[in-house]
């Protein structure tokens, strides 16, 4: 067996977002341009500058049993059932071993979340000057670590290869998916099961990320707040969910017989070095991202048509993405249908990069790109071609897309797929 | 007045219910936490501490290693709880 350079292929996917708690009405959601921004009702919101988001249109309690839920936090709840999902999709039927299609030693799992269990942490703390600490709940620490939601989906599927979370904040589901495409190409394992998971709607986290002018405030219109590439744009919409892949070595998917949705190029990397939490304004970061794409994968500029791009609703960072990609594309820009699903999710934070997969991976098989909402006036300094309103068909033939995700910090992580 | 030991057990089982899920019916004197109903040495934290605030007693943590069964659980805190 070759056990380097393997050509890696996505052969199940599965989400629970604020579009629908599966893939398939996450897409028809993004298909219908629906938002799944909402009024925050709960009365703890009532008094914060932000009394919008993106709930998940499932809620976990409706589908995994309490006594399992009560172990987990929401992360990892949507991270389990969104990995449930894509298992099944790529046609295994029981954890490794036991589906004897895959060995344990051959499988990996790697699921990010950008802030881990904050709710988990906030509401014990809440246990304890509430009730006392003999009341803190005894699986508060698995529940918080970051790498609970990786570990949960490790344990589900019996992954015995290594079990790995990124963390880098908005690009960690992204990052988890590159990280995994890697661990397949040098043969440390045949599949891994990756993505993005995030569940922050909480007052603090809202609170702390409206106090660094980064959301959305349009409370009166909560399905026009996020609206990436518009004149208006005032921030983004904190959403949450999950997005999860099954990826092969495609030499393995094609033994056992499995669909292929498409092929995973590879990864772009890049940090801005610039600002905690400012992009670079020019996009210098994410060009080189970009053009570490390019250099390190056999992607071809003239066969790209789609773009999942970062574009979170941001006057600053939507910008300096797409002059980012006018740097580095040049007139190949000019080809590629931009679409920014973010508008109707909101930003899934580390969840992000998981289900954008979902949908890049979802508009090469289909050959559709999921359009645009909310942009009613677009902003002048968008030189690329968004698709706005309605979903666009894709061009016949060998094509590509690039899925962007961007986090505080400077990280910038490029994925590209293919169609097969 | 102090619970009874069928009050106890049946107290039991419903905690062992709301934490893993096991069928009240199961939940039977001679059934192990861990082998048979599925509380691992974490969610044996809930249930003790659910099981000090239903029938105000106290379990220090020393003695929860000793309650292996329903049946010693029961009869720990039938000795140990404060008569109301």
């Amino acid at each position: 067996m070759d056990s380097t350079n393997r050509i890696v292929v996505v052969t199940g996917i599965g989400a629970t977002t604020p579009l629908g708690g599966d893939s398939a009405s996450t897409w028809e959601g993004m298909l219908a341009g629906r938002s799944g921004v909402k009024l925050l009702d709960d009365e703890r919101f009532a008094d914060l500058p932000v009394k919008i988001a993106a709930r998940a249109a499932v809620d976990p309690s409706e589908v995994l049993p309490r006594p399992l839920a009560r172990k987990l936090d929401r992360s990892a709840q949507f991270a389990l059932i969104a990995a449930r999902e894509a298992w099944a999709d790529a046609g295994y039927t029981a954890p490794a071993g036991e589906d004897e299609k895959i060995e344990p030693a051959r499988l990996g799992a790697v699921i990010a979340s950008g802030i881990g269990g904050v709710t988990t942490l906030l509401d014990q703390y809440d246990v304890l000057k509430e009730k006392g600490s003999r009341r803190v709940s005894p699986h508060t620490v698995p529940m918080l670590m970051p790498n609970g939601p990786s570990a949960n989906v490790g344990l589900e599927v019996n992954a015995q290869a290594g079990v790995h979370a990124m963390v880098s904040a908005c690009a960690s589901g992204a990052e988890a998916i590159g990280y995994a495409v890697e661990m397949i190409r040098n043969g440390r394992a045949d599949v891994v099961i990756a993505g993005g998971t995030e569940a922050a709607i909480h007052p603090l986290p809202v609170a702390a990320f409206a106090n660094m002018m980064a959301m959305s405030k349009n409370n009166e219109e909560p399905e026009k707040a996020s609206r990436p590439y518009d004149k208006g744009r005032d921030g983004f919409v904190l959403g949450e969910g999950a997005g999860v892949v099954v990826l092969e070595s495609a030499e393995f998917a094609a033994r056992r017989g499995a669909r292929v949705y498409c092929e995973v190029l590879g990864q772009g990397l890049s940090a801005d070095s610039h600002h905690i939490a400012q992009p670079e304004p020019g996009g210098r970061g994410i060009a080189a991202a970009m053009r570490h794409l390019l250099e390190t994968t056999d992607l071809k500029p003239d066969q790209v048509a789609h773009l999942n791009a970062h574009a979170t609703s941001t006057p600053l960072g939507d910008i300096a993405e797409i002059k980012a990609l006018r740097q580095v594309l040049g007139d190949d820009l000019d080809h590629v249908a931009v679409s920014a699903t973010k508008s109707m999710t909101g930003h899934l934070l580390g969840g992000a990069g998981g289900i954008e997969t979902v949908a890049t991976v979802l508009a090469l098989y289909h050959r559709l790109a999921p359009p645009t909402i909310n942009v009613d006036e677009l902003d002048e300094e968008v030189d690329a071609d968004i698709v706005r309103g309605e979903p666009r068909p894709l061009p016949q033939g060998t094509i590509a897309a690039i899925n962007n995700s961007f986090g505080f910090g400077g990280h910038n992580v490029v994925l590209a797929f293919r169609t097969v | 007045m102090a619970a009874t030991q069928e009050e106890i057990v049946s107290g039991l089982a419903e905690i062992v219910n709301e934490i893993a899920g096991i069928p009240v019916e199961d939940v039977e004197l001679d059934k192990s936490f861990t082998d048979d109903l599925d509380v691992d040495s974490l969610s044996m934290v809930e249930v003790v501490v659910a099981a000090e605030e239903r029938f105000d007693v106290k379990i220090p943590d020393d003695d929860v290693k000793n309650l292996k069964t329903v049946g010693d659980a029961a009869e720990y805190i039938a000795k140990n709880q404060v008569a109301k």
